[in-house]
């Protein structure tokens, strides 16, 4: 049986590099894409440790999130393809109105 | 009782009636509301001095004003025997003159301001003069400032005259400043502000002292002083006579409402109604003998040379309230304000006679271009020839009587100065005479020196305006009969009627004096008379000269002895100074729009550090939301 430590260690490790995705890449699709990743890297850490401790609120709240994030994958593109239309770009530097 | 208060509120309900309704309803017969008002007013002053006279004297308080711990002040009424003479000199003038004002304002823009005001002014007089306490008093005494400034300033789009009502106001600030301090003191002394108790308790303070600025000062004296302030302000006694003959501006029924009825007359109205705390202050009485008797000289003596003929008659008002003063000052209350009584019609008859050679000349001021007058107006003519005669203190008329006795009781009464007060004020009876006909030869005798167009122009006054003159002119001539002196034969009517409230004045002289005195008087008047005749009808060519060898003397009494000059020098400019040189230039710029620029810009420069922050980049955001996390998990780890 695989330890649960090696789940953590991929979910912490797909969790970094969706991290490091939002943040250093510039084209808004592919920041949509790793919020994605990241919200998957905690579903796994949710799932082993549903699974390890026998306890099935894990999987529960795996659907929420894999509910949420169908839900935001659909306004998130939608928004995106809004912000496209308007600024002709994806580039997400161009999208500094709030700029104090 | 009831009927006292229709006397002060006829004219109240006039003046809300005219100053609500008149602009768009009532417009020109904005006069039938307050001729109206005043005449009932009136009607209601005679049957009061009816009552009066049949001993039926009353105090009463009407309504709660203010009530708040011991200070206790209501609106309330004293009917006695000065209140009674006061309401009718106050409601017989004003009546006339809101009937004259009738054909005098016709046709004017503010027709019906004019008349509301004449009346609220006529109300505040008349709440003045009713009163029984001093701050219905006070209350009454603001109002007629108030109203002055209205009326002399009603032409208000003439600069002159806008600027001769903030004068009067402020002129007057300076008196009431000192009255308002009285009245304090009066309440701090007595525990109230009403007339009864502080007049009976009075003299049990008599030799009490309050210390004053670190010295001692005897209380009844401090008192009668601060009160004698706001006399001098409100009657125009030097130094604080400025505004009065720059109160010319306004209409000439105003000036004679000012002059004869209201207003001025109510500083020696205050004074003779504190006559219980003047009697118990010596000092005082001397003060304000000495500045009656000064004020009128001076007044007199620059009366001699003025060219403007409201002026002169201004000047004339100045002075003979000096006599008034003077009188109130040698303890002869009773005769100033005999005096006040006399005084006020003779002197509304002057100036509505005033205005009808004004009307006449269409506006024209001016003495030199006057002339030859009298056969184009006969009863302008004739009507100020009298007054000018009772003013002049010619026997038989109203002005000698007044006068006569106040020379009288000056020379005789115990006052250290009045032998002093009594050669001043025979010389200014002189010099009244001269100057009052001075005014009349230059007008209406000789040779016409306007122009063809105002020659054209003259005419005879309407109806209107010459019947208030006839009828004042029955008060110039006959309203000093009441007081005949016992030496002529008369009853001293006066004297004995106002003795309960003014007292009796102490005389000590025999007949023989008494004569003497009353000769001179009579020989100052005739002969004042006989040299305006001598220099104005037979050989004009001596003033002529008279102005050339004594062209310094002449300079100064023209130029009213640069005492306008002099506070323009010593107050208006230093004032001005510092109000743009301190108060705008460090005060306001320096001081308070630094604070109130300087809050919102430090601020403001903050925000501009702090919107850096804000770059509008959501990676940005994101990072310092993740570095956040970071530190808070390693927080919890390394801890």
């Amino acid at each position: 049986m695989v330890p649960l430590q090696w789940y953590l260690m991929l979910s912490a490790a797909v969790f970094v590099i969706g991290m490091f995705g939002f943040l250093t890449r510039k084209n808004i699709i592919i920041m949509f894409m790793s919020v994605e990743l990241m919200l998957n890297a905690v579903n796994i850490s949710l799932i082993s440790f549903s699974h390890y401790l026998q306890d099935m609120r894990g999987h529960i709240l795996v659907f929420l999130v894999v509910t949420v994030a169908a839900s935001e994958a659909a306004i998130g593109l939608a928004i995106i393809i809004a912000l496209f239309r308007n600024k002709q770009t994806a580039h997400v530097n161009e999208m500094n109105e709030m700029k104090g | 009782m009831n009927n006292y208060l229709l006397i002060p509120f006829l004219p109240l309900t006039a003046f809300l009636i005219n100053i609500l309704f008149g602009r768009n309803f009532i417009k020109d017969k904005a006069h039938w509301v307050s001729t109206l008002a005043v005449g009932g007013s009136w009607v209601v002053a005679v049957m009061t001095l009816i009552d009066v006279l049949d001993g039926k004297t009353l105090n009463v308080d009407l309504y709660t004003w203010i009530a708040s711990g011991t200070f206790k002040v209501s609106v309330g009424f004293l009917i006695d025997e000065l209140t009674a003479v006061m309401l009718i000199v106050v409601t017989t003038c004003s009546m006339l003159i809101h009937i004259y004002s009738i054909g005098y304002m016709h046709g004017d823009n503010g027709y019906y301001r004019f008349f509301a005001y004449l009346s609220l002014f006529t109300f505040s007089m008349l709440m003045l003069v009713m009163a029984n306490n001093f701050m219905q008093l006070y209350f009454g005494w603001e109002g007629v400032g108030l109203c002055s400034y209205f009326l002399i300033g009603y032409y208000f789009n003439k600069k002159s005259a806008s600027d001769a009502g903030k004068k009067a106001f402020i002129v007057n600030r300076f008196g009431d400043f000192g009255f308002g301090l009285g009245i304090i003191l009066i309440f701090l002394t007595f525990g109230s502000v009403y007339y009864v108790p502080v007049f009976g308790q009075a003299a049990s303070f008599a030799t009490n002292s309050i210390n004053f600025l670190g010295y001692d000062v005897h209380l009844m004296s401090l008192i009668a002083f601060l009160l004698f302030c706001g006399a001098v302000g409100k009657s125009a006694q030097m130094p604080l006579h400025v505004w009065l003959p720059d109160a010319m501006e306004g209409p000439t029924p105003v000036s004679a409402l000012i002059h004869a009825a209201t207003m001025v007359t109510a500083g020696v109205f205050l004074v003779a109604r504190c006559s219980p705390i003047f009697n118990l202050a010596p000092i005082v009485l001397v003060i304000v003998a000495l500045t009656g008797a000064i004020t009128s000289l001076f007044a007199a003596t620059i009366g001699l040379v003025q060219n403007d003929i409201k002026r002169i008659i201004a000047y004339s008002t100045i002075s003979q309230l000096g006599y008034m003063f003077l009188a109130c000052g040698v303890g002869a209350y009773s005769a100033g304000v005999f005096h006040l009584y006399t005084h006020a019609f003779f002197k509304a008859l002057l100036f509505l006679c005033a205005g009808s050679v004004m009307h006449a000349m269409a506006g024209e001021l001016d003495l030199q271009k006057m002339g030859g007058l009298k056969k184009y107006m006969p009863v302008t003519y004739w009507t100020m020839l009298l007054a000018s005669l009772s003013i002049s203190g010619i026997p038989g008329f109203a002005g000698f009587f007044s006068k006569d006795e106040i020379l009288w009781l000056a020379y005789a009464g115990p006052s250290p100065v009045g032998k002093l007060v009594w050669a001043i004020g025979t010389l200014v009876a002189f010099l009244t005479a001269f100057y009052s006909f001075r005014l009349i030869f230059l007008t209406f005798h000789g040779k016409f020196r306007g122009t063809h167009e105002q020659e054209h122009h003259l005419h005879e006054s309407p109806k209107s305006m010459t019947i208030p003159l006839m009828l004042l002119c029955i008060g110039a001539i006959g309203s000093g009969w009441v007081g005949i002196p016992k030496l002529l034969g008369g009853g001293a009517h006066f004297t004995e009627f106002m003795m309960p409230v003014l007292g009796h004045p102490a005389a000590h002289g025999t007949h023989s004096e008494e004569l003497i005195v009353m000769a001179i008087s009579i020989a100052a008047g005739f002969s004042g008379i006989g040299l305006a005749a001598y220099f104005y009808i037979l050989s004009p060519e001596i003033p002529v000269r008279l102005v050339q060898q004594f062209s310094a003397v002449h300079r100064v009494l023209f130029n009213k002895y640069y005492i306008d000059e002099l506070y323009s020098f010593i107050l208006i400019r230093p004032t001005i100074w510092v109000a743009k040189n301190i108060l705008i230039g460090i005060t306001d710029t320096r001081i308070i729009e630094a604070i109130v620029n300087g809050v919102p810009s430090t601020i403001g420069a903050f925000s501009q550090l702090l919107r850096k922050m804000q770059t509008g980049l959501l990676q940005h955001y994101a990072t310092i939301m993740a570095t956040g996390a970071l530190i808070i998990v390693a927080l919890m780890l390394f801890r």
